[in-house]
């Protein structure tokens, strides 16, 4: 057989029918499921008198408006102060009762932001599609599983039919080679390469993330990276199967049975691009390059690294792209020319699917431990992604250090990452945040989100404003190595 | 879903590149558990100088007179002129429904957002790709010429100027024949379910750990 590219194996394992104008039907294994983009779809299949197709391939978790506070979330569903909120949070309850539909209720243990939560698991699995109405669903394509975002008709076709209907998309390698520097994170790449191929460079294409560099990043930074593939254009961002994917997927409650586990190990080892599999385009960055990034922009291809300067629409000849500048700098309250590590803060949010993870949240107490925040901020929370990395990071203690440097410590959810519940910046209000998206508003109305690790995020909380992390403090390589 | 033939329709032109879906609709418009009645709150950020909230009566809100779809030349268009990207970000479907809702039936522009593409077919909203140079000239046209129309034929493919040009665009088939018959994609797939249940049955047996049926989930 020809050579074939990871993202050409996975399609070719879930076609069920090649139609002749092009599009093909694809089979979908496992089906997430919030509060947000279900409703409509639930309705759907309801009027048209239809049954999900599959239940065991759903699994539902609300996250988008559930509230972080301990207080507010205390109460169940019943507590949500928010109104439309609280019947959103209902309607997906009682669609996953009348419907039989597997869910990690508000306050289950297990309940998380979604990408979050399919991963920890193991209900996302190599070879697998998954699909979700949620466009960072590219997050699950760390485990090599073909994995991307879907609006509400397609979560209606899913559930009604376990087939999307699809186009193969281009095959792109982001090749990173090299050793990433002490400091710099996976956060920090996947930054690093939106900024060089831009906001719309992976559109039409999926995204296999490669090169040493991503060998040596954990399972939990392949997440970042591959979260971000949709800011880079792509809907599908994937990494092949290695030790540290097989390593990692051991034991979660939805990973084979010890019966099944070799005989499935062994299909998921087949899961790389073969070695002379051609792309249809080829980026490379060298590892040693990339060094901390803040993004400047309300796009989150306007980004540069921590000693760079806001850039002078001036100088650009693009004259579209030179007019987003201008609007951008005129939203973010920023000029030309000015240095990165003058920006100051307001808050700072460390959260979200992007970067909610055990990992994440330990190199932020590294930089946050014996610290305070900066009085000159008005909050800086956490937001851990799942009630499983909460109660991981509190045996651990991480919450003692936060609290004590003077962090929020909130319950799991999507919080300030889109501020649909209370969580949310005020007008004019620069915010460091680790999530993935920049958009005019995106973290609260007139609000300015400037996208980082969760390490420059703490430091950037201690210091009240933008600080070069491998400066400040002396951390170890963050999230490499570990399997 | 609602068919499309043809439209003949006033042109908006909104000149910014990268539109993403939280501009389209913001977020707190999410929260509604209906596919209607989005209208009133698309472009919500640039089309008002306060901030909206869900449920609100928006005739009384303050507008942002500059922006495009405020202006009273463009009262009832329902062709939209964008720049390149347009639809990045999220796959909230509410960003078609909103556009829809709002009387808007084809967007224009150099290149759109894969997720955003996909949602708008399946809402009845007829995107057009064309060239950045040709989206120059009518974003010049249409801002030049007060009261310009476009008419869109989905049937030959072509978006028809005043001036009498035949602009030429690609759609694929499926989604040409979807849209024109106002079919759902469901009831399409489901001729296939014979496909369906064998592919399904194979994939069961070669890889048996992706179901879990019988096994409490
Ligand atoms: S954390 Fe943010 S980006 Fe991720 S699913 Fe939630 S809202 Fe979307």
């Amino acid at each position: 057989m020809a050579s074939q590219t990871l993202y050409d194996k996975l399609w070719d394992q879930h076609l069920v029918k090649q139609r002749e104008d092009g599009t093909a039907l694809i089979y979908i294994d496992r089906h997430l499921l919030h509060e947000v983009t279900s409703p409509q779809a639930f309705e759907g299949l309801r009027l048209a008198g239809r049954k999900p197709w599959r239940l065991d391939a759903n699994l539902a978790t609300p996250d988008h408006n559930v509230p972080t506070s301990f207080k507010e979330r205390a109460a169940g569903i019943a507590g949500i102060a928010d109104e439309t909120s609280r019947i959103q949070v209902q309607t997906l309850d009682d669609n996953c009762n009348s419907f039989n539909i597997e869910q990690f209720t508000i306050n289950d243990a297990r309940q998380g932001i979604v990408h979050v939560v399919g991963p920890e698991q193991g209900a996302t699995l190599p070879g697998m599609t998954v699909v979700c109405g949620d466009s960072h669903t590219a997050t699950h394509g760390a485990f090599a599983a073909l994995a991307h975002g879907i609006g509400t008709s397609e979560v209606e076709h899913v559930l009604a039919t376990q087939c999307l209907i699809q186009r193969k998309m281009k095959n792109m390698l982001v090749r990173v080679d090299g050793r990433l520097g002490t400091g710099v994170t996976a956060k920090d790449v996947v930054l690093a390469i939106i900024g060089e191929i831009g906001t719309a460079g992976g559109t039409g294409y999926a995204i296999e993330f490669g090169g040493s560099a991503i060998s040596d990043i954990s399972m939990e930074g392949r997440m970042t990276i591959c979260n971000m593939a949709i800011e880079a254009g792509a809907r599908v961002g994937l990494v092949g199967v290695d030790d540290i994917t097989i390593n990692y997927l051991r034991d979660r409650p939805y990973a084979p049975t010890t019966a099944q586990w070799d005989a499935a190990v062994a299909d998921w080892r087949e899961l790389t691009s073969d070695a002379d599999a051609a792309f249809d385009k080829v980026v490379v960055l060298k590892a040693e390059d990339i060094e901390p990034q803040v993004t400047w922009g309300t796009s989150p291809e306007q980004v540069t690294n921590i000693h760079g300067v806001v850039p002078d629409p001036a100088a650009v000849s693009d004259e579209t792209e030179a007019r987003g500048i201008v609007r951008a700098l005129e939203y973010m309250g920023l000029s030309a020319h000015q240095k990165i590590t003058d920006i100051k803060l307001d808050r700072v949010f460390i959260g979200s699917c992007t970067n909610s993870r055990i990992e994440d949240l330990r190199e932020a107490a590294r930089v946050a431990e014996g610290r305070t925040v900066a009085a000159s901020l008005k909050q800086a929370m956490v937001v851990p992604g799942s009630g499983l990395v909460k109660a991981q990071a509190e045996a651990e203690g991480l919450h003692e250090i936060f609290l004590a440097a003077g962090f929020e410590w909130r319950e799991p959810g999507c919080s300030m990452c889109l501020a649909m519940n209370a969580d949310k910046l005020g007008a004019g209000e620069h915010c460091a945040s680790t999530s993935n998206r920049n958009f005019e508003g995106r973290q609260g109305f007139g609000g300015r989100t400037h996208l980082v690790s969760p390490a420059m995020a703490a430091a950037a909380a201690i210091a009240g404003h933008f600080v070069d992390v491998r400066d400040f403090a002396p951390i170890p390589t963050s999230n490499t190595n570990a399997a | 879903m609602e068919k499309f033939i043809r439209q003949q329709g006033l042109v908006a032109p909104l000149d910014r590149a990268n539109v993403d879906t939280d501009l389209i609709i913001p977020k707190q418009f999410l929260k509604s558990i209906k596919r209607t009645g989005f209208g009133p709150n698309l472009f919500d950020e640039l089309r008002y100088l306060d901030e909206g909230y869900i449920g609100q009566d928006v005739s009384k809100r303050p507008l942002n007179t500059e922006f495009v779809l405020n202006q009273p030349r463009y009262a009832g268009a329902s062709v939209l002129l964008a720049r390149r990207n347009f639809g990045c970000g999220s796959s909230r479907e509410h960003a078609p429904w909103a556009l829809t809702d709002f009387g808007f039936r084809v967007v224009i522009a150099p290149s759109f957002a894969d997720i955003f593409y996909n949602n708008s077919f399946k809402n009845g909203l007829l995107l057009i790709t064309l060239d950045e140079d040709t989206v120059e000239r009518l974003f010049n046209e249409a801002q030049g010429v007060e009261g310009y129309r476009l008419d869109v034929d989905l049937a030959v493919q072509t978006v028809n100027t005043p001036s009498g040009e035949a602009i030429a665009f690609e759609v694929d088939s499926f989604r040409k024949h979807c849209l024109m018959e106002g079919l759902d994609d469901i009831g399409l797939t489901l001729k296939d379910q014979d496909a369906i249940d064998s592919f399904e049955a194979r994939h069961r047996t070669e890889r048996p750990w992706l179901f879990r049926d019988g096994q409490p989930v």
